[in-house]
């Protein structure tokens, strides 16, 4: 455990991600199995324990220091697990014996009793092991059990490591990751030529995403409109669909996010369409959407079927789930991905129309000739093929044709093109400290905007500022703050006095939560309007305007 | 706060220094716009803004400004501000000794040692049977470049928080230093620079260095030569100190380099060979910080006292009530209300710049 904490203290402090990579690939080798398997796990999300959660560690350090002391620490530190780590009143170092008694602890003690010990004892085994580490290695711990280590480190770039011990390539690793569990000795067997490939068992793998890069206006002058192909950016969510076949011969179908979360048991309605695709084996990517009517809903609609544990029939009735797809990535026992995409768009197109049901469609192509063609395609999605779907397009999406399948976000092939935001002149009201790595800066933001003679809050943002403009937005928080409440500061927000904000939002859907009735998506600040005063930022009208249209 | 300044005996201000809203004629003080007044003996502490007669705890520019027309403190805090702000810097200087006791009309005033930086005092008022300490900044972890703090009993504390949280524990500073050496073990072909405040930081680091036995000579940033000649001509030993000014920086593989935090990010910082950033300071005990500021190795280092000093000072002063000046005083009011204080924050914006961390000003912290 102290090795492993002393890894992941150095590997926080550590800015450049070739330093990174070079201490996580020095760890793996020098560290025997299975500790270094459990370190891995921790690197890439895989540990979950059924008992140790965030829960656990507030009430045991509720029991021992005053919860408006923890709390006023915990909103200065922004992170649980070292807020406990540097709140917990242990022995001083100095005090403490050497080696503790006995034999030091391991990683894999730690995640096995994790694992295995009830409700009962928890508390007592993780009181204990606190009381017994130092400050590094109680951070290290409590942060195993929080989940997200939050180092500046993802799964990707662990793996990326763990590859550079067998000189391969993270895709490689991606390829099998599924199939695998902590503490992964086959990956190391294989990384150090001492075993063959594990075999995948999954009959339905996730393949790991390609990702779009955002365009900039200066990105079309180097590109050839010729090149490429675009489509709709679809407002729903985007999705990996995946149909095998299990040893046993039952067909087996998931659905997965594009981080390869497993989202099935939320979508049965769907799961129960796929597996009834006349299909031994497949793979694609698309868009999970709404449609009733044959029209896409918007956001908002779909959003009643996130993040559910369990849906009801009526759930299931009202809000029928689609694919609406875009590439198709294994078909029939083929890897598909190692083709142009215009090839793999035929042969989607080719698998579509024979015949899927009606809970699976096409992503149709947008027709172009110009980068100006384009332009007014954005613009007014509706005019160009879109029609009564056009208020569920975000924007499109710009794919080189000839552009292999590759995992991570690759440079040039494929480009995202949202549409602009909408923008609002918002008065700031109230400031929060924020979390992560701007703990204890005033960065989370509460604006407003006029009814009749007040502001009522309508949104929270707390980014689309530079580092720059965030010290001056913290400063002026600090010194205009006319009122606390406990992390929260209140602003002045007046007619005359205040600071107004341009925010840039992706839309608005009603809200009966929020006392404005609307809330906004994706908000963030677009500028800072030092020059203007609060009694020209915008008013509730202009937001419900928006609502209608 | 009518009643209770009369009960504490506070004159009544003249209209321009009338108590800021919500803020109560504290005692012999009154928090004015202009910092902390002491109306019957008509001078302030650590003021902002020049007035007449200043009292100043100590010689960071949060504390001690120039352009006041008199001033009053320790030998060596005015030599500080001599060298900072040029010999012009005040009206007229008036040096106080460390327990001598003087009279400002009919208000007894001494200063005593608070062990923050070199000349650093807590400044004690008694008048009418009452007292009252302000503590200005100060720690209680020995300090070789400094006297050391002592805790006076007084009625009335006020006291800074700037590391008023319980996550705040500073009392290993040994071990940081261990931990800067043995970062140059591991990485001796990296020139290690150290962030430290130009006052007070960076001479206590030098010396805790020497102390450690480390014998190679320490280079030291332009900033901070005027004022590492003035510790040292009252007798602080740094050993062999050289200019990076003079230095061949390609060279300085491996070798410490005393610099200010700003530095540290600066284009300065980009001659020396692969450089590592260290930065000595209380504030690195949190992660996030130390991140926000690309700092490779932080050091736990601090001038301030952490959360157990501030609340064992707190109780040797035997107070009844207790004022926070500036930093964490949400918390430290709260546990000073659990023991049955009276406790304010005064939040004196104009000190500490610890509740702006990121902005250049802070320092001592």
């Amino acid at each position: 455990m102290n090795g492993f904490a002393a890894f992941l203290d150095r590997l926080a402090f550590e800015l450049s991600r070739a330093n990174k990579l070079r201490l996580m690939t020095e760890f793996l080798r020098a560290t025997p199995d299975p500790e270094r398997g459990y370190a891995l796990a921790a690197l890439t999300g895989a540990l979950s324990f059924k008992f140790a959660k965030p829960g656990l560690i507030r009430a045991l350090i509720a029991a021992r220091v005053d919860p408006v002391l923890f709390g006023l620490s915990y909103d200065f530190v922004g992170d649980l697990a070292e807020t406990v780590a540097l709140l917990w009143p242990a022995p001083d170092d100095a005090d403490r014996p050497a080696s503790g008694n006995g034999a030091p602890l391991l990683l894999s003690e730690v995640v096995a009793a994790l694992a295995t010990a009830g409700k009962q004892d928890l508390p007592r085994k993780l009181s204990d092991w606190l009381d017994a580490l130092d400050e590094t290695g109680r951070w290290a711990l409590l942060k195993l059990i929080t989940g997200s280590l939050r180092i500046g480190v993802s799964a990707r770039l662990a793996k990326t490591a763990v590859a550079d011990l067998g000189g391969m390539s993270a895709d490689q690793i991606e390829e099998v990751w599924h199939g695998l569990a902590p503490p992964y000795l086959d990956l190391f067997a294989w990384m150090e030529g001492r075993e063959a490939k594990p075999a995948s068992s999954d009959p339905a793998p996730f393949c790991p995403a390609m990702l779009a890069h955002a365009i900039e206006a200066k990105d079309f002058d180097a590109l050839a409109p010729s090149e490429f192909l675009a489509e709709w950016k679809w407002d729903g969510v985007r999705v990996q669909a995946v149909v095998g076949r299990a040893a046993n011969g039952r067909k087996v179908a998931r659905l997965f996010s594009r981080n390869g979360e497993d989202l099935s048991a939320a979508f049965p309605d769907l799961m129960d369409h796929l597996a009834q695709v006349p299909c031994r084996e497949f793979a694609l990517d698309g868009e999970l959407l709404i449609l009733r009517q044959g029209c896409v809903e918007a956001f908002s609609v779909l959003q009643q079927r996130l993040n559910r544990k369990s849906v009801s029939a009526k759930l299931l009735a009202d809000y029928p789930a689609h694919i609406r797809a875009y590439d198709l990535l294994r078909h029939d026992g083929l890897d598909l991905r190692p083709l142009p995409f215009v090839q793999r768009r035929a042969r989607l197109a080719g698998f579509i129309e024979a015949g899927v049901g009606p809970r699976l469609d096409l992503s149709p192509l947008v027709a172009f000739r110009s980068w100006l063609d384009l332009a007014d395609a954005r613009r007014d999605p509706r005019r160009f093929g879109a029609g009564a779907d056009a208020e569920a397009i975000e924007g499109l999406m710009l794919k080189r044709a000839d552009s292999l399948y590759i995992p991570g976000r690759p440079k040039g092939l494929w480009y995202k093109w949202k549409r602009d935001p909408f923008t609002v002149d918002a008065v700031l009201m109230y400031a929060q400290r924020g979390h992560g790595k701007r703990s204890s800066l005033y960065s989370d933001y509460t604006f407003g905007v006029w009814r009749e003679d007040d502001l009522v809050p309508v949104g929270k943002a707390y980014f689309g500022f530079t580092d720059a403009e965030l010290a001056e937005l913290d400063r002026y928080v600090r010194a205009n703050t006319i009122n606390r409440f406990g992390p929260v500061r209140e602003v002045a927000h007046e007619p005359a006095q205040g600071l107004v904000l341009e925010v840039a939002f992706e839309g608005l859907n009603r809200s009966s939560r929020h006392k404005s009735g609307v809330a906004m998506r994706f908000p963030r600040i677009a500028r800072i309007r030092w020059d203007k005063p609060p009694c020209e930022a915008d008013r509730i009208e202009t937001l419900e305007a928006l609502l209608k249209a | 706060m009518a009643a209770e300044g009369a009960a504490t005996g506070v004159e009544v201000l003249p209209a321009e220094l009338a108590p800021a809203e919500n803020m109560a004629a504290i005692d012999i003080l009154s928090l004015t716009p202009a910092g902390l007044y002491c109306a019957a003996g008509d001078f302030f502490i650590d003021p902002p803004r020049p007035v007449s007669r200043a009292l100043v705890t100590h010689a960071h520019s949060d504390h001690a400004r120039p352009g006041h027309a008199k001033v009053l403190a320790t030998r060596e805090t005015l030599a500080l501000m001599a060298i900072r702000y040029g010999p012009g810097f005040a009206g007229s200087a008036q040096a106080a000794g460390l327990g001598e006791k003087l009279m400002l009309g009919p208000v007894e005033v001494g200063f005593h040692p608070a062990g923050h930086v070199l000349g650093s005092a807590q400044i004690r008022l008694a008048l009418k049977g009452r007292t009252l300490v302000v503590s200005g900044d100060y720690k209680r972890e020995p300090d070789p470049t400094c006297a050391g703090f002592k805790p006076i009993r007084c009625d009335v504390f006020i006291t800074e928080a700037t590391f008023g949280l319980p996550i705040f524990r500073h009392s290993r500073t040994s071990a940081e230093i261990e931990k800067l050496l043995a970062s140059l073990k591991i990485f001796p072909e990296r020139a290690h620079l150290v962030g430290a405040y130009a006052l007070g930081k960076a001479q206590r680091v030098m010396a805790l260095l020497r102390a450690a036995g480390y014998d190679r000579p320490i280079y030291l940033h332009g900033a901070m030569e005027r004022l590492t000649e003035f510790y040292a001509s009252e007798g602080v030993g740094f050993g062999e100190i050289r200019k990076v000014s003079g230095a061949d920086r390609a060279k300085l593989r491996g070798e410490i380099v005393i610099c200010p935090p700003g530095a540290l990010q600066d284009p300065w910082s980009r001659g020396f060979p692969d450089p590592l950033a260290a930065f000595a300071s209380g504030w690195m005990r949190v992660r996030a910080r130390a991140k926000q500021r690309g700092v490779e190795l932080p050091l736990v280092i601090s001038d301030h006292a952490d959360w157990n000093g501030l609340l064992a000072t707190i109780r040797e002063t035997g107070c009844e009530k207790l004022l926070v000046t500036h930093g964490e005083a949400d918390a430290l009011t709260h546990w000073a209300r659990g023991q049955g204080l009276l406790a304010e924050p005064l939040h004196i914006r104009a000190h500490g710049e610890e509740d702006e961390p990121m902005h250049a000003a802070a320092e001592g912290d």
